[in-house]
């Protein structure tokens, strides 16, 4: 029980202390395929340090809601971060919320910035609200239904089964697995505003989403809302490693080696993951915006694909 | 406990014939709106000890009048009174809303008298135990509805709204009055004990089809919808939160007793027209929501919405009870009884929401509305939570009900049959994607109604509303996130429901540690709305403090930035429609048929240009349309039947005599 509480904690401090890190290491790698030296892996945590420590720049007609919205933004992010196991399953709070209420609770922080967006009443943020959620309708019933297939496949929509699950002898090879994979690898790049559907680094105001949505902050608030940001890359990276290479992951009750091992395989599992989104992103080209919607729709298709064929190949009892 | 709600019951109706003088005294329509507070309250009250309390024996009043040699038989089983509970805890806080809300209305002698009687007729629905009873129940709910729509008969849309409402109800009591009569049989046994153990098994199909058609038509299942939109904004604000927030339950009510309860045991196949409605329903309530721009026919649009989630929770249940699947049929029906409950709370609360708005601007058209945050905290506050509740985002109540509609979509491979199981993913999917695109709608909504600048003056002198109606708003926003942080209670609650419909009940919720929910077993699914509500707002208080700790305090206010060329008219703002633009890009080509034209002018011509977009409504216009014409072409014809001389009529007599004596003689 002890031991559950400490990986708990330790699951939630381990997300956020390492988010930044992240977001650095895509950051360099990406300079480094273009060519560039890029800035350090830890320039993220020395822009945040920058952020916080500056005045917060606040439009005279902004709400209560504009300063209140990244922090529970921030929180749900956390929250659902702190729930997908990484090192180790076997979290405390792995019954108080399954894989269904981790897409939630990521919808309750995407609302809240979308809200924020149009609080001051600019056209960008406007547009970057409009745009949001627009590709949210798309991509959460995508994540869903990939959701789905995984919770059917493993007979759970808890991660922890489904991650133990999938470590186990009766997971096989599957086409629906591969499907739900494809549409969680899609989903993963549409909601973390990475090249081809958005660009990160983009100064054309007008091909931005996320950056839009975000322009009226400064400050301790966009520092707040960056690392949400690096969380949420994080928390994707981890759900795909979790669920589709569990291998080297902890369960509860191991020894300390077990759990060495377990933070040793999920760090090289995030650079094997953060490699290929790099490369996936520099060997694209950004999308108009109004393709995106096809490229989300081929996410939705392929979970809903694989849904119906576990719902078909289902021998009824 | 039977006979307390039928004198409550008895109360309104005296309260509806006593407000009609009452009515033109200057605090009288507060007396009414707070006397049906109290009935409504103790309603409530009595209903939800009947359910909570099995070993009481609420039984069963039998009056003495009714059809000719037929008694009265009103009494609460469990079905009844869940549905009791749900519509007069809602009705309470809507009628304590009206209390405030109701002293603005210019003519009260219009709207007063009808309230209570409305709320009579809902109740008399739930409380009847006999057909005859419920018909009545239902009819008075309907005109009741009716006379209070057409209140502000000035308005030509409103005269309009009421006449398509008037036809659709007509229509619908029509069909329900059809299924009662082959329900009762021959022998005309119409209390529903007797049609319980009379039932003949080849009837229960159709029965389901006329009653998906007269309660659907009520709930607003799609393509029966078309008068809720018109309707529900058309009456007085407070009027239209119990129209969309309550008898459209009511209605819901009517498909479930007389489907589960009277028509016998269910086949598999009557699940399917009832998911492919639900979901069409859905999905098609939250697009019509995306595009309007009226905050109220917005909120019209999207019950329709939460009608298909709500029916596709019963369709499930009827797939899984048709193959004897109890606990799963359980589990279907508390999801959509606990989504009826629900979106009772906040549809309610945003129709209040909606009013307060109405009432400080005099405007219901977002293009007009913007920065109110700023003018009404209260109600931003409170529309907020409700925004975020039926946008189904924990830790709200609407998250629970959908997360449970989930679970139980997650059991169905284990369906024999094939057609439910090709169809139940699909459904899954369309559930997803409205629940998706509500979110979209919602942020549309609050985001244009209260985010932003001013777009016109009476947006920017609104006021905040009264007393009342604020303490009313906040309540129901307080009930969403209680059902949302503690929905084990909800659904114990409703395990007598589901014992008495389906034979099962889901495992006490109360046992659970940390109070969370487990709807089948722990290792399959879990939630905990508490532990997910605590550990958001340690979260947000941590980092809050964290960054109080560490960061500059310094705050400076500033023009907003804009990327350097802020514009200093509101009408640069992003609209209520160029924010569903994408949105109608992507899904409206099909189902809207929406077409954009820019007309340019010339080269040199300084005319400006323009964007027209054509939105068509397909589903009035391949529908409605035809059967209008074809009635007014019939009327048309008929009508030269008007202008004929005596001996044409004595001709057309003569034949019709003629003809029905063939009749008779062939008939022998």
């Amino acid at each position: 029980m002890t031991g559950e509480w400490l990986t708990q904690a330790i699951q939630a401090v381990l997300v956020l202390a390492c988010a930044p890190l992240l977001t650095g290491v895509t950051r360099k790698i990406r300079a480094r395929l273009l060519r560039r030296r890029g800035a350090s892996v830890i320039q993220p945590y020395r822009d945040l340090l920058k952020l916080i420590r500056k005045e917060a720049v606040v439009a005279e007609n902004a709400s209560w809601l504009f300063r209140v919205a990244p922090y529970v933004m921030f929180a749900s992010t956390w929250v659902a971060a702190a729930l997908v196991p990484t090192f180790a399953t076997g979290l405390t709070f792995s019954a108080a919320a399954d894989l269904i209420v981790i897409v939630a609770l990521l919808g309750t922080a995407r609302f809240l910035l979308a809200l924020a967006g149009l609080d001051v009443g600019t056209s960008f943020g406007g547009i970057g609200s409009s745009r949001e959620m627009m590709f949210a309708s798309l991509a959460e019933p995508a994540m869903l239904m990939a959701v789905f297939t995984l919770s059917l496949f493993a007979g759970s929509t808890q991660l922890s089964s489904i991650s133990t699950y999938m470590l186990g002898p009766d997971a096989g090879l599957s086409i629906s697995i591969a499907l739900a994979l494809i549409a969680l690898v899609i989903v993963a790049i549409g909601e973390n505003a990475r090249i081809p559907v958005d660009n990160p680094a983009t100064h054309l105001e007008l091909t931005m989403v996320h950056e839009a949505m975000i322009l009226e902050y400064s400050g301790r608030h966009l520092a707040v809302i960056e690392t949400a940001a690096s969380v949420k890359l994080l928390l994707y990276l981890s759900l795909i490693a979790c669920v589709f290479v569990p291998w080297g992951t902890a369960v509860s009750g191991a020894g300390l080696l077990a759990y060495t091992i377990g933070v040793v395989a999920y760090a090289a599992k995030l650079a094997v993951l953060g490699f290929l989104l790099v490369v996936f992103e520099t060997a694209i080209a950004k999308m108009r915006v109004f393709r995106v919607p096809d490229f989300l729709g081929v996410a939705l298709m392929l979970g809903l694909l694989g849904t119906m064929l576990l719902f078909v190949s289902r021998v009824s009892r | 406990m039977s006979q307390l709600a039928t004198n409550c019951v008895g109360l309104l109706l005296l309260l509806a014939a006593v407000a009609i003088p009452l009515s033109r005294l200057r605090f009288g329509s507060h007396l009414v709106y707070g006397a049906c507070t109290l009935v409504c309250a103790v309603l409530a009250g009595s209903a939800l000890l009947v359910l909570l309390a099995p070993g009481l024996q609420p039984g069963v009043i039998e009056l003495p009048v009714g059809l000719p040699l037929g008694r009265t038989l009103l009494g609460l089983d469990p079905l009844s009174a869940a549905f009791a509970v749900i519509i007069n805890v809602a009705t309470t806080i809507v009628s304590a809303y009206a209390i405030g809300y109701g002293a603005h209305s210019r003519e009260p002698q219009r709207i007063v008298p009808f309230y209570p009687a409305f709320i009579a007729g809902m109740n008399l629905v739930l409380l009847a135990q006999d057909a005859f009873s419920f018909l009545v129940g239902w009819e008075f709910m309907s005109l009741a509805s009716w006379a209070l729509v057409v209140s502000e008969d000035r308005s030509a849309d409103n005269r309009y709204a009421g006449l398509v409402y008037l036809i659709m109800a007509s229509a619908g009591a029509l069909t329900l009055l059809l299924a009662f009569g082959l329900l009762a049989g021959p022998a005309g046994g119409y209390t529903f004990v007797e049609i319980r153990s009379a039932v003949a098994p080849h009837i229960g199909s159709i029965v389901l089809i006329l009653a998906l058609i007269g309660a659907g038509s009520k709930a607003g299942l799609v393509p029966l919808h078309a008068w809720l939109p018109l309707a529900h904004p058309a009456a007085p604000s407070h009027v239209s939160a119990l129209m969309s927030g309550v008898m459209t339950k009511v209605a819901v009510y009517g498909f479930v007793r007389i489907v589960f309860d009277l028509a016998g045991p269910p086949l598999w196949w009557w699940s399917v027209p009832v998911l492919v409605v639900a979901a069409a329903t859905a999905l098609l309530g939250v697009l019509y929501a995306l595009m309007e721009h009226d905050l109220k026919r917005l909120l019209a649009y999207h019950t329709v919405e939460n009608i298909g989630i709500i029916f596709i929770g019963l369709g499930l249940a009827l797939a899984f009870e048709a193959n004897g699947f109890r606990t799963a049929a359980a589990l279907a029906l508390t999801a959509a009884i606990f989504h009826v409950f629900n979106h009772s709370l906040f549809k309610s609360l945003l129709f209040l929401g909606a009013g307060a708005i109405l009432n400080a601007s005099g405007e219901r058209d977002m293009e007009k509305l913007g920065g109110l945050i700023h003018r009404m905290p209260v109600t931003a506050l409170a529309f907020l939570a409700g925004c975020m509740a039926i946008s189904a985002l924990p830790p709200f109540n609407g998250f629970v009900s959908e997360w449970l509609t989930f679970q139980a979509i997650l059991i169905s491979p284990e369906l024999p049959q094939w057609i439910p199981r090709l169809l139940v993913p699909a459904v899954g999917a369309t559930l997803a994607c409205s629940a998706a695109l509500a979110a979209a709608c919602f942020v549309k909504a609050f985001g244009m109604t209260f985010l932003g600048r001013a777009r016109s003056t009476a947006a920017a002198t609104a006021h905040e509303t009264d007393y009342w109606s604020r303490g009313a708003m906040l309540l129901f926003a307080a009930l969403c996130l209680l059902a949302g942080i503690l929905p084990g209670f909800v659904i114990d609650s409703l395990a007598p429901v589901t014992q008495m419909l389906a034979g099962a009940r889901l495992e006490s919720q109360a046992t659970q540690p940390w109070l969370r929910i487990v709807p089948i077993d722990v290792h399959r699914s879990a939630y905990n709305g508490l532990l997910v509500f605590a550990m958001i707002s340690i979260a947000a208080a941590a980092t809050a403090a964290v960054v109080r700790r560490f960061a500059s305090h310094a705050l400076r206010r500033s023009p907003a930035w804009d990327c350097g060329f802020p514009e200093p008219s509101p009408a640069t703002q992003y609209t209520a429609g160029s924010f569903a633009q994408p949105i109608r890009r992507v899904f409206g080509g099909v189902v809207f048929r929406a077409r954009e034209h820019v007309v340019m002018p010339k080269p040199g011509d300084n005319a400006v240009a323009r964007l027209r977009v054509d939105l068509h409504d397909t589903i009035w216009e391949a529908l409605y349309v035809p059967v209008i014409r074809a009635v007014n072409g019939a009327a048309d014809r008929l009508n030269k039947m008007q202008f004929l001389t005596i001996r044409k009529y004595l001709t057309i007599v003569f034949v019709a005599l003629v003809m029905l004596l063939v009749i008779v003689g062939v008939w022998r």
